[in-house]
């Protein structure tokens, strides 16, 4: 008997169940109300977003398969197509951190390999609560700040191990803090993979009688839920919840790609699809509903890790490490022998039918006969209500001084350079803006001998190896100008992620994006929703990127507090020839420094107001999309004449940071300081503010070194492309000097400035002998 | 993963005929010497190289080995090279209990060697590392011998050679990167060097243990014919 009480811990509202009843004609069985479930949950069914989602632009030339499928797919040319996508694990990470990111990452490698293709990159976005010692000012604070580094450390050991052990690099991403996260952390897992055009594979149940094949790891308890949790708010008891997080298993991930790809290439195999979120249910009614058809299966042949399961837990159950496969009629016994090969379960469990409806069956009895369009189209559609908040325009100018006043106070720093050097050199120590070494040193990011730009510039390189293209991937997202304003914050993280493949020597081709909000049944979190889907279709469009898919989670929010309004753009950029590759460090001493684009008073919602103020507030940077595409085509441009020894793109922490960052030691690179008069370029500007000028945030600027003998060149690409450029320096020395209108802004040791740079995330988390129980 | 690495580098940097061998295999007679890649062997659950050394294809690796055949295990294979005991001593989790994967520099400590012929000794190669379990052990008798008898090949060291504690990334006792057997047909490392084998991804030096080897061959089938 299906009680309400029964139908509210299945998330389901009374409205729903009434649809469900509709749907069917008759009352659900409890197996059914389950499958709803799950398929009707946010996470499976998008119902708050669809709507939003569709504003999205899908059409462009590199387009081969957009939203809908397991993964987008881009051409790359000579017959080589690119499939990648973003897809969150972040209420499982908060609850189990380790096997929580882990498998994420396992998630994201399926879904590129279900669609044939063979993953061989990995990126990844990560947001947590705060981690320093001077976080704690209380005892609710100490325990945050504990269970924070926690969090991180059982989040990058669990992406390290599932990424490393599996053999594809992790080769770039980004991350961030803020309280908004410390009881809501973010993962964002990318994956992306290299596939034959005329080997892409589709979650397709096509061809009435063929048969439907259960392959790799068996099914177990694990997971059950796991849909529906990742769709509701969080509250105390969340840890309660940790029997819904997976356990992954990448060595059998590594023998389930290989396996797949084998039997892809047999011709045997028809469609495929991972049983990712809601396992065998989702896999089995989404291959069905793509091809119109149907699928019927025996629950009693089912590979199962436990004995006892019911129908209700097998077809809810999220065990990892599996996938389903329609095998053409009368190749199953070459699809069953590969699987036998590399030692995994393959079983052949069911049929296609004609009468487009998922029919479970187990000990003979029918448990589910659902139509596959009620689990999928059919699904709840909300336009749930809007309510539009005030986009601040404060002036933070006040605020700053005043803070910096005090700052002055509190130190010896009475010079004005001293005092921005050391604010310089405290920027750098933020963990936003900090080298993250600690971070990926724990990843592989060199397997696959492919990584051509190791992590730790704007963005990630992979050389292709069977063609003499490269590609370029970043990923982008700044929560505080998405939280203050998100259409704005939206346009600004795509203008920045296509920066950053810019900079690298890339044309930026097309986008995957992960949004992360709070509870949209909040109709302020609605409208960021709304607004930001509108920032990222406006840019995208302005820069010719289509968005080939990616992920919505909803509900980030714990104890009433939410995260900000993420959006995580992931961009994909073609670099045409290896000569190219670019990155951001200086090359040699007695380069010319140019700054492309022009410098405003962006102050607001920045890295120096949070540090010196500890406020998220005021105008995000102005952005305006014609300048930006400007002063990216002139990089690209003087890049591709073989002009530019190293291009950086400023972003948190603005001119002077990303200045220093130039300057840092890299692999076989040893730090290079630099002379910097912007007295020239804050004239161009009309900037007459030197806190903004050194530590503003206006988008749209690049950062480049180039041989004296090409500045004029580069000088003309940037006139023909419309955009502003400056010379602002020379490389050389051990110092990076910042100097305007005849007044020293800047002057310190590159060597001191890297060195806290470097050490900064390590000596906030390499504490071996805190106690890990609070 | 790392299999292909190895299998790209032999194949199209060195020009070397190669093939993959399947761990189910009982012969490798075809062969004339065999490379243990990286890579996480069982995804290593046990213990690195603990389970693969079990694999139906080790016996044969064991016999080639002990007839004079040459062996390089890289990284998961100098692991599984010691669980099969044909190297000694064992490696540890790294000191920090954390992955680690960069850059950084070994010394050549022996060049007399069929894997280090190509380099001169004393030379410092940069070469990354990427391994959780790379704290190369074993008890004083056995560093003991190691050590007189040449059979250190690679250090860990810092870019000028010294073989310091900083330089050290995980914790091995003497700095040891690498090490062969008595007969120097067997070599076992650490680092990558199939991974610093093209200058487009940041260093050759990697290149030298495999023209090394290349060499070494053609003088063996030399001496055959």
């Amino acid at each position: 008997m299906i009680t309400p009480d029964i139908i509210e811990q299945h998330n389901l509202t009374p409205e729903e169940y009434d649809r469900i009843k509709r749907l069917l004609g008759r009352e659900p069985s409890f197996t059914e109300l389950g499958i709803f479930s799950v398929m009707w949950s946010e996470h499976c069914s998008y119902k708050s977003s669809r709507i939003h989602l569709k504003r999205l632009p899908v059409e462009g030339e590199c387009m081969v398969q957009g939203p809908g499928e397991n993964a987008g797919i881009v051409d790359i040319g000579d017959g080589w197509c690119v499939a990648f996508k973003i897809e969150s694990h972040n209420h499982p990470s908060f609850i189990e951190p380790y096997q929580g990111a882990a498998t994420g990452v396992g998630g994201i490698l399926r879904d590129i390999f279900t669609m044939g293709a063979r993953p061989v990159a990995a990126m990844n976005s990560l947001r947590f609560g705060p981690i320093r010692d001077e976080d704690i000012k209380d005892e609710k604070s100490r325990k945050a700040v504990k269970r924070n580094r926690r969090i991180i450390a059982g989040v990058v050991k669990g992406i390290g191990d599932y990424g490393n052990a599996f053999g594809v690099p992790t080769i770039g991403g980004e991350v961030y803090f803020s309280d908004c996260y410390s009881l809501n952390p973010l993962v964002n897992a990318f994956a992306l993979g290299l596939v034959r055009r005329e080997q892409i594979f589709y979650g397709k149940a096509e061809g009435i009688g063929n048969s439907v094949i259960y392959v790799g790891a068996k099914t177990g308890r694990d997971g059950i839920h796991g849909a529906t949790m990742a769709s509701a708010e969080f509250d105390e008891a969340a840890m309660e919840k940790r029997p819904t997080v997976q356990v992954g298993d990448p060595f059998s991930e590594k023998l389930l790609l290989e396996a797949c790809l084998e039997a892809m290439r047999s011709g045997a195999i028809v469609g495929i699809q991972d049983m990712g979120a809601a396992g065998l249910t989702s896999s089995s009614c989404e291959m069905g509903a793509r091809a119109g058809t149907g699928i019927e299966i025996d629950l009693d042949l089912v590979p199962q890790r436990e004995t006892g399961m019911t129908a209700y837990e097998m077809m809810l159950s999220e065990s990892q490490e599996r996938m389903l496969i329609v095998s053409e009629k009368g190749r199953e016994r070459q699809v069953l022998e590969i699987f036998e090969r590399w030692d995994l379960d393959a079983v052949i469990i069911g049929r296609v039918t004609d009468n487009q409806k998922l029919r479970v069956i187990h000990r003979g009895v029918v448990e589910a006969e659902i139509p596959n369009s009620a689990l999928t189209d059919e699904a709840p559609k909300y336009e749930r209500p809007q309510k539009s908040f005030e986009i601040s325009s404060d002036d933070v100018a006040p605020k700053i001084s005043a803070g910096l006043k005090k700052l002055a106070g509190e130190t010896s720093y009475t010079q004005p350079s001293a005092l921005m050097t050391e604010v310089l050199r405290r920027l750098l120590d933020q963990p936003d803006i900090a080298s993250k070494e600690w971070v990926y040193r724990q990843y592989d990011h060199m397997v696959r001998t492919n990584t051509v730009v190791l992590p730790g510039s704007d963005a990630a390189v992979i050389r292709v190896k069977e063609t003499r293209r490269s590609l370029a991937m970043s990923l982008d997202c700044n929560g505080r100008y998405s939280h203050l304003n998100p259409k704005e914050g939206a346009k600004l993280a795509v203008a920045e992620s296509a920066r950053n493949v810019v900079c690298s020597g890339a044309k930026p081709l097309a986008v995957t994006n992960c949004l992360n909000f709070a509870s949209p049944e909040r109709p302020e979190i609605m409208w960021a929703f709304s607004e930001t889907v509108d920032g990222i279709a406006e840019a995208c469009r302005s820069f010719g990127t289509p968005v080939t898919g990616g992920n919505v989670s909803l509900y980030n929010e714990t104890e009433g507090r939410g995260v900000y309004s993420t959006p995580v753009i992931g961009m994909l950029g073609i670099i045409e020839e290896l000569n190219d590759i670019t990155t951001q460090g200086f090359k040699a001493e007695g380069d010319a420094i140019i700054l492309l684009g022009i410098s405003g008073n962006d102050l607001g919602a920045g890295e120096l107001l949070s540090m010196v103020c500890g406020e998220v507030s005021g105008a995000v940077p102005r952005l305006d999309l014609e300048s930006e595409k400007a002063v990216q085509d002139a990089c690209l441009k003087a890049i591709r004449s073989g002009l530019v020894s190293s291009a950086h793109d400023c972003s948190e922490g603005g001119l002077a940071v990303a200045l220093a960052e130039s300057c840092f030691s890299s692999y076989r690179k040893d730090a290079i300081g630099a002379k910097v008069d912007l007295t020239g370029h804050a004239q161009a500007s009309g900037l007459k503010e030197t806190t903004a000028l050194l530590f503003g945030e206006s988008p749209s600027r690049i950062l480049l070194s180039v041989k004296p003998e090409n500045v004029e060149q580069v000088k003309a690409i940037a006139t023909q492309s419309g955009a502003a450029c400056c010379l602002i320096g020379t490389t050389g020395g051990s110092e990076l000097r910042i100097e305007s209108d005849g007044e020293i802004l800047i002057e310190g040791s590159v060597e001191a400035l890297e060195n806290g740079w470097r050490a900064s995330l390590s000596s906030h988390l390499d504490r071996t002998f805190e106690t890990t129980e609070d | 993963m790392r299999p292909y690495d190895t299998y790209h580098v032999i194949s199209k940097v060195i020009g070397q005929p190669v093939d993959f061998i399947w761990h189910k295999e009982e012969e490798v007679d075809r062969c004339d010497a065999i490379i243990l890649p990286g890579g996480f062997s069982y995804g290593d659950y046990l213990r690195t190289g603990a389970i693969a050394r079990f694999s139906p294809v080790m016996r044969a690796v064991q016999d080639f080995a002990r007839d004079g055949g040459l062996v390089l295990g890289i990284c998961n294979g100098f692991q599984i090279l010691c669980e099969a005991g044909l190297l000694p001593g064992a490696l540890l989790r790294n000191r920090d209990l954390k992955f680690i994967c960069g850059h950084l520099n070994v010394r050549v400590e022996n060049n007399k060697s069929p894997f280090t012929s190509a380099y001169k000794e004393g030379q410092v190669l940069s070469i990354p590392v990427a391994h959780g379990e790379g704290n190369y052990f074993c008890d004083a008798r056995t560093l003991d011998e190691l050590e007189s008898e040449g059979r250190v090949i690679f250090r860990y060291c810092d870019k000028d050679g010294g073989a310091t504690l900083e330089a050290n990334p995980n914790g091995s006792i003497n700095n040891i990167a690498g090490i062969c057997n008595r007969e120097r047909n067997v070599l076992g490392l650490m680092p990558h060097p199939e991974r610093a084998s093209e200058s487009l991804l940041g260093s050759n030096d990697g290149r030298g243990v495999f023209l090394s080897m290349a060499d070494s061959l053609r003088e063996i089938i030399k001496l055959r014919a």
